[in-house]
């Protein structure tokens, strides 16, 4: 192949399985190569990368454009599939790509579990603040007075705040970063995937399609502009009043801390097991 | 088995909720392992969407269902055979499922070792449909040595190359479990015959629909085995399964001794419907009682099958959610024959 030079990453992606499903302009491009290049830089090797999808745009990040065993399941319900998978082989590397309404809103109670419970699965959630697959319904993440299909008057409820709810439920891995900040989100998903135990990684997204057009920037850049302008470290945000804070997202590491996790529990219960029957 | 499976580095987990302890099961099921959940009437209700999920992704598993009185909450400790047609018919879309019924606590240990056998063989969710009587009741139960079990595991590719193979051209195509550089890619959503997903093509839908059904359809009369009892000379048969077998197997007794010739039917499996074996145990009947503990929900199915020239009867308990008194069903049979 004379003159064709192909990209670094092409080993991850999945023979024949293109051309891809996202809009253009989707943040999902952004994620999946930052995904790449920390598995890459990690050395994961393919056949020890598990790879589980909710239903919703995330969850066609990895299905079927990646190259390695994949398990695309029913909405809401990746975090309690993987928790399986890892169970069943505690030395794969099991990540699910979510969405905020496929992880928050149906998926909720498997989320705040699989974070109370520090199973070694890696989160990866995609917050577009809207569900975009179905064409721009309200979500639980979508900021209040958002007009949406669903809510035409404005969204009248509060949003949910996906990373701190996950550090309440016990998460000893969460960061938040928005698709603006590629350097940043690399290396926090680097860092997930050397976690041992459970590790959410929010990762604040545009869809200029359904979410950044109600808002009135419906320019892929332009979006990614405002999450700079509107973008504020953990570090300063302690030093800001909750209305200062009303239309920022707050990013950076929210905690990072070694707990024993679920597999190492069980390792532990099974060596006790052995002990008494012997 | 929480108490046992840490003894054989077996995992028992107690999920959030029955719609996790499902996914967590298919989720370990890729991973090559067997596994299996257990739950009563409204968690099987959640579990519905999952189940469909395993069908369509033809993931072996277990579900043991112990039937109660319901709908809703119900009384838990009440037989009743209320999840008939939702063992069958529960998830959406268009499936073939396999169901057991057992009828005494050995056969809750014996059809659960067969139920994986099943699962593993036809690579499809099996269900242990029991009652709230057969899951309570105390009796002997012989653990056989585990080399005299019969034990089937599933196919799985001995290369990414057989992995990558069309595998719905195959009855039951071999397992890309994880973690073996197969690069399975596993999907919920219509597929053509490499995974791929195909989400607006009837074609593909089509052809997975037929492929799922008729991989179970045709062996129906393997899976769905019967026990007939004193059938050679009866022209009364009853039909029953579950906990209502044991009642029906009592009356039967009763009604030898008084010269009546009655025999027993018993279903063990009843999803796929083994319409021949039946059709055939029924052909020189000249009534028919079937006892279920419901309104009937299999009823229809052995109606079709039973011999015009007999009397087809339904009979419930006198009170539903109880079992069926010998008494009532004698003097049912006495009614009909008279």
């Amino acid at each position: 192949m004379s003159g064709q030079e192909l990209h670094p990453l092409s080993k991850y992606i999945r023979k024949g399985a293109q051309p891809h499903t996202h809009c253009s302009g989707c943040g999902n491009g952004i994620i999946a190569q930052s995904f790449l290049r920390a598995v890459d830089a990690v050395g994961i090797p393919k056949e020890k990368l598990v790879c589980v999808a909710g239903i919703g745009c995330s969850g066609w990040i990895p299905s079927p454009f990646f190259d390695v065993d994949t398990l695309h399941v029913t909405h809401g319900r990746p975090i309690a599939f993987a928790t399986g998978v890892k169970l069943g082989n505690p030395n794969l590397e099991v990540v699910v790509f979510t969405g905020d309404g496929d992880a928050s809103a149906i998926g909720g109670n498997h989320l705040i579990h699989a974070a109370r419970r520090n199973i070694g699965v890696k989160v990866i959630c995609v917050n577009n603040m809207i569900y975009g697959m179905t064409g721009g319904e309200v979500a639980p993440t979508t900021p209040r007075g958002v007009k949406t299909t669903t809510t035409p008057f404005g969204n009248l409820e509060r949003p949910f705040d996906l990373s701190r709810l996950v550090v309440a439920a016990g998460g000893t891995y969460v960061a938040r970063w928005t698709t603006y900040h590629i350097a940043a989100l690399v290396a926090a998903m680097k860092k997930a995937l050397t976690r041992k135990g459970f590790a959410f990684l929010e990762v604040v997204s545009h869809c200029p399609v359904h979410y950044g057009r109600r808002i009135g920037i419906s320019d892929p850049v332009q979006m990614m502009r405002w999450f700079q302008k509107q973008s504020v470290t953990i570090e300063k945000a302690r030093g800001m009043s909750e209305q200062e804070l009303a239309d920022k997202f707050v990013v950076g590491e929210f905690v990072d801390i070694d707990v024993p996790d679920l597999n190492q529990m069980y390792e532990q219960l099974f060596e006790a097991a052995k002990r008494e029957s012997d | 088995m929480s108490q046992l499976l840490p003894r054989t580095r077996g995992v028992y987990i107690q999920m959030e909720d029955e719609i996790a302890a499902i996914g967590s099961v298919i989720g370990a099921s890729w991973t090559g392992l067997k596994a299996m959940t257990a739950t009563s009437g409204p968690g099987f209700s959640l579990m519905q969407e999952n189940i469909g999920y395993a069908v369509m992704t033809e993931t072996p598993c277990v579900i043991v269902d112990v039937q109660r009185a319901g709908p809703s909450t119900g009384i838990v400790s009440a037989p009743m055979q209320g999840d008939v047609i939702q063992a069958r018919h529960g998830s959406h879309g268009e499936y073939e499922i396999i169901a057991l019924a057992p009828s005494s606590a050995q056969e809750m240990f014996d059809m659960t070792v067969r139920a994986f056998n099943l699962a593993e063989q036809y690579r499809t969710p099996v269900i242990v449909l029991a009652d709230e009587t057969v899951a309570h009741m105390r009796e002997e139960v012989v653990i056989p040595e585990e080399s005299s079990l019969t034990i089937t595991n599933r196919r799985v590719p001995s290369s990414r190359d057989e992995a990558s193979k069309a595998f719905l051209s195959a009855s039951v195509a071999p397992m890309p479990v994880f973690g073996r550089g197969f690069a399975a890619h596993v999907t919920g959503s219509s597929h053509d015959e490499y995974g791929m997903r195909k989400a607006s093509a009837p074609e593909a839908i089509d052809r997975i629909v037929r492929t799922i059904n008729a991989k179970i359809a045709p062996h129906t009369r393997e899976i769905s085995t019967t026990e007939k009892t004193m059938l050679e000379d009866a022209d009364t048969v009853l039909v029953a399964y579950g906990s209502c077998a044991r009642s029906a197997e009592y009356v039967v007794k009763q009604a030898r001794q008084k010269g009546l010739r009655v025999g027993l039917l018993r279903l063990m499996g009843i999803w796929p419907f083994p319409h021949e074996d039946v059709k055939e145990a029924l052909k020189s009947a000249r009534h028919v009682i079937v006892l279920e503990n419901n309104l009937g929900q299999l009823f229809p199915e052995i109606e079709r099958v039973a011999p015009e020239s007999a009397e087809t009867v339904f009979v419930p308990p006198e009170i539903i959610g109880t079992l069926h008194r010998p008494a009532y069903v004698l003097g049912q049979i006495t009614r009909e024959v008279s």
